[in-house]
């Protein structure tokens, strides 16, 4: 038993830690803590890491990706979350990209894995529907085969960022069976096609991330099926796989912590800083002892998928502690800055604390609906129970 | 990395988990633990005949040569079966400042009849006004020829029903608060001037306070410095403690699952409410958190290169986190077997008290969070 990285392991640390050093600029930083807007920003740092060859961490060397071992992953992970780096943005490069080069054929390879590569083409995901959220199955939208094309008729809600997209990859109806999960199809839908209409969806966190994207009567052609017709349902499922391994945000509730520790730190108290104050403390702790537990969780299942097994059950309980941690951190944020976490400002802040809040409601309203996508708690509870507990 | 059992330690895991299997049932436990001593003297020489007592001891005084892993790997084993007899007490606590100790001859006199089971001791520090706290110590000792005349009063004393001998931790300078003018004695249980007052604990062990009036005791520690050394055989002994829990956790729940499915009401096991589906799967959540947490201490503790600062760091999170996963599993435990969780006639009331006398000794949560917000947040 021991918890120690190989030599091999230590010397690509430094090598990540420099590269964050030298291309997670100030400049680069500042863009993306101030600006308004979500696309350009990220499109412009994963342009950088790809540059580098490190944009796509999960893929196959043979597409463009790194070929890095779990553990590789997990210190490039832990690594970007100390320089304070975003993530990502996951439709194209974790969702959609390795059901591409997992289950489609040779020309869609070409034609979309490059684009994703260079974040080029920006990706939505199109599965929920009004009637289909947790029961993903009883999904609605129709495509019917018509000569070359598929008619697609429908609306999916709940898509994020699908006002920035190029593509939404879609769960369709193309048949119906008695099993419901047979009969769908995975397709690839240009949202410029005639007939799509993209509803915004106003949240709680007053940011525009969700959409309800409307289906009329839209062409797409066959040649955007994705493997064989009404066999969608099995390669969503393994997509899901893709997700949930790294869902445990540990590194960036690492992160988080030590964030919200200096801004404790800074706040004056009755005798000293409000991190002198032993209730605070507390708090802290409760949060940071189950997030060293997390992190060995996650460990542990490191260890399985290096020796080769492969992922079980295990991602929905880093799942579900991972977003529990998330939210009780999100909480911690806004009640270690008091009244400016109310602060609904997004620009042209007072001072730096006025700005810290903003962002802290923000984090802690979006923050509510990790607990409900990616498979509910409660699903992942009841998936838990059935594949674990034999319940 | 690597964060399983070697396969010399899975060995020694399933010696043990076959003879609870062949020997131990639950019935046969409580006769054991119903002895007047609380525990059966048969299946302790058994124990020390199958050479699990010697795992912790170095092999220069006739051990295994085990490190902390090892001795994880036994206690988890012996929590898994709720093993009454005093290995803790004997085998980790006595047997651990044993090995502390500076005094060559009585270690190499003693160190070997804890391994072979013959000798029983106690070891006797914590005292009633200190709660956790082991430098607040009243006891005195006086230099008297040779000897100390040791003289105050110590509580819980575990094994000090059956125990032959003490180790006493006493003053021998400094005020009732200083870590320094601590010396640990070894007394004999029957020597004049100590009495002994027996009284059993909830999870069944035979334990005592035992006042000294000028007893004569050895002085087996540097004079004035023994609190460093019985510090560092607390830290083995709160990571056996810790896998003895984490044991009988994973106990406690494949015992409400299974129970859960055989107990019907309204027609149906009640295993298929998902209201109940859902805490067990909570309960499972808090065994993989305590777990993996006693796994990474595991690790850090063995690890050369951690510094003292952060082992006792890691220690402390190790107890807090096991305190409260332990409270939440053996309140579940209890409540969804219903009335009887309640009873004396299954394991599971027992297995519980058992883990909560884990989260009273030598600390509770509250005394550990405390310690990991010191160490972690105060610098
Ligand atoms: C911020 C955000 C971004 C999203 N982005 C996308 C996206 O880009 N693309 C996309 O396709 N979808 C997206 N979703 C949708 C997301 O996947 C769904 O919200 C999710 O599947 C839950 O479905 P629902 O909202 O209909 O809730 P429901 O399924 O109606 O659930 C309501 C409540 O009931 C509980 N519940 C449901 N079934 C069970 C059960 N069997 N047992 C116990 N409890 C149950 C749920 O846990 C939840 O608490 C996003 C959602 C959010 C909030």
């Amino acid at each position: 038993m021991d918890n120690r990285f190989s030599s091999a392991d230590l010397e690509f640390q430094q090598e990540v830690r420099a590269f964050f050093a030298s291309e997670f600029t100030d400049e680069i930083k500042e863009l993306i803590a101030t600006s308004e807007e979500t696309k350009a920003p990220a499109v412009k740092w994963q342009k950088i890491l790809h540059k580098k060859g490190w944009v796509a961490p999960d893929w196959p060397e043979k597409f463009g990706g790194t070929g890095w071992s779990p553990v590789q992953k997990y210190i490039f992970e832990s690594e970007r979350c100390l320089a304070g780096a975003p993530d990502v943005v996951p439709f194209g490069l974790r969702m959609v990209g390795p059901v591409i080069f997992t289950f489609g054929n040779d020309e869609q390879q070409q034609r979309f894995l490059p684009r994703i590569l260079e974040s080029e083409d920006w990706w939505c995901q199109g599965y929920s529907e009004p009637g289909a959220g947790s029961d993903l199955a009883a999904l609605q939208t129709k495509a019917v085969r018509d000569g070359d094309d598929y008619i697609v008729n429908g609306a999916k809600i709940w898509t994020t960022y699908a006002q920035h997209a190029d593509w939404i990859f879609c769960l369709v109806r193309t048949g119906n069976f008695e099993k419901r999960q047979q009969g769908i199809s995975f397709l690839l839908i240009d949202m410029n096609s005639d007939g799509i209409q993209v509803n915004p969806i106003h949240t709680i966190d007053n940011h525009h991330s969700l959409n309800e994207v409307v289906f009329e009567n839209v062409r797409v052609p066959v040649e955007n099926l994705i493997g064989v017709e009404n066999q969608g349902w099995t390669y969503a499922k393994a997509l899901l796989a893709h997700e949930r391994t790294s869902i445990a945000g540990v590194a960036d509730s690492k992160r988080w912590l030590m964030d919200i520790k200096e801004i404790a730190k800074q706040q004056s108290n009755a005798d000293g800083t409000l991190f002198d104050d032993p209730l605070i403390q507390q708090r802290f702790s409760d949060i940071e002892i189950e997030l060293m537990a997390l992190e060995f969780m996650e460990l542990r299942v490191l260890a399985k998928l290096s020796s080769g097994e492969t992922p079980g059950p295990e991602s929905s309980l880093l799942k579900i502690k991972g977003t529990e941690i998330q939210q009780a951190l999100q909480e911690l944020r806004m009640q270690v800055i008091g009244a400016y976490s109310g602060s609904l400002r997004i620009d042209q802040f007072n001072n730096d604390l006025q700005q810290q809040g903003s962002y802290a409601r923000k984090e802690y309203m979006y923050g509510r609906a990790a607990t409900i996508y990616g498979g509910s708690n409660e699903v992942q509870r009841n998936v838990i129970a059935k594949a674990v507990l034999g319940l | 990395m690597n964060f399983e059992y070697s396969e010399e330690q899975k060995l020694l895991k399933e010696s043990i988990e076959r003879w609870a299997q062949d020997n131990y049932s639950f019935d046969q436990r409580n006769a054991s633990m119903n002895n007047d001593v609380g525990y059966s003297a048969e299946h302790y020489a058994t124990f020390a005949e199958l050479g699990w007592l010697s795992v912790p001891f170095a092999e220069d005084n006739g051990g295994y040569g085990g490190g902390v892993i090892d001795l994880a790997a036994i206690m988890e084993e012996f929590g898994r079966a709720l093993v009454v007899e005093p290995v803790f007490a004997n085998m980790v606590m006595f047997g651990g400042l044993l090995e502390q100790s500076n005094h060559a001859q009585l270690k190499a006199e003693l160190i070997p009849q804890v391994i072979d089971g013959s000798l029983m001791g106690g070891a006797a520090l914590y005292e009633a006004q200190a709660r956790f706290d082991l430098s607040n110590i009243a006891t005195t000792a006086k230099a008297d020829g040779e000897h100390y005349a040791i003289t105050g009063t110590k509580s819980v004393v575990l094994n000090g029903a059956s125990a032959q001998k003490l180790i006493v931790l006493a003053r021998t300078s400094g005020e009732q608060r200083d870590e320094a003018g601590l010396s640990l004695f070894l007394i004999d249980a029957d020597a004049a001037g100590v009495s002994i007052n027996r009284y059993p604990l909830m999870d069944g062990q035979q334990v005592a306070d035992v006042s000294f009036d000028n007893a004569s005791g050895v002085l087996i520690s540097e004079l004035g410095e023994a609190y460093g050394l019985v510090s560092r055989c607390m830290d083995r002994a709160q990571v056996a403690l810790c896998a003895e829990a984490v044991g009988i956790m994973e106990v406690l729940n494949r015992a409400t699952v299974e129970y859960t499915k055989t107990r019907k009401q309204f027609g149906v096991p009640i295993s298929t409410f998902q209201a109940l589906q859902h805490r067990m799967v909570d309960m499972f959540m808090s065994f993989e958190q305590a777990k993996s947490m006693l796994v990474g201490t595991l690790c850090e503790l063995s690890d050369p290169e951690t510094s003292a600062h952060d082992a006792q760091k890691m220690l402390a999170a190790l107890r807090t986190l096991i305190a409260k996963t332990g409270k939440h599993i053996g309140d579940e435990a209890i409540q969804l077997h219903g009335g009887m969780g309640m009873t004396e006639e299954m394991s599971v009331g027992h297995y519980v008290r058992r883990l909560m006398m884990i989260n009273l000794m030598f600390g509770d949560q509250g005394f550990y969070q405390k310690r990991f917000n010191q160490l972690a947040y105060q610098n």
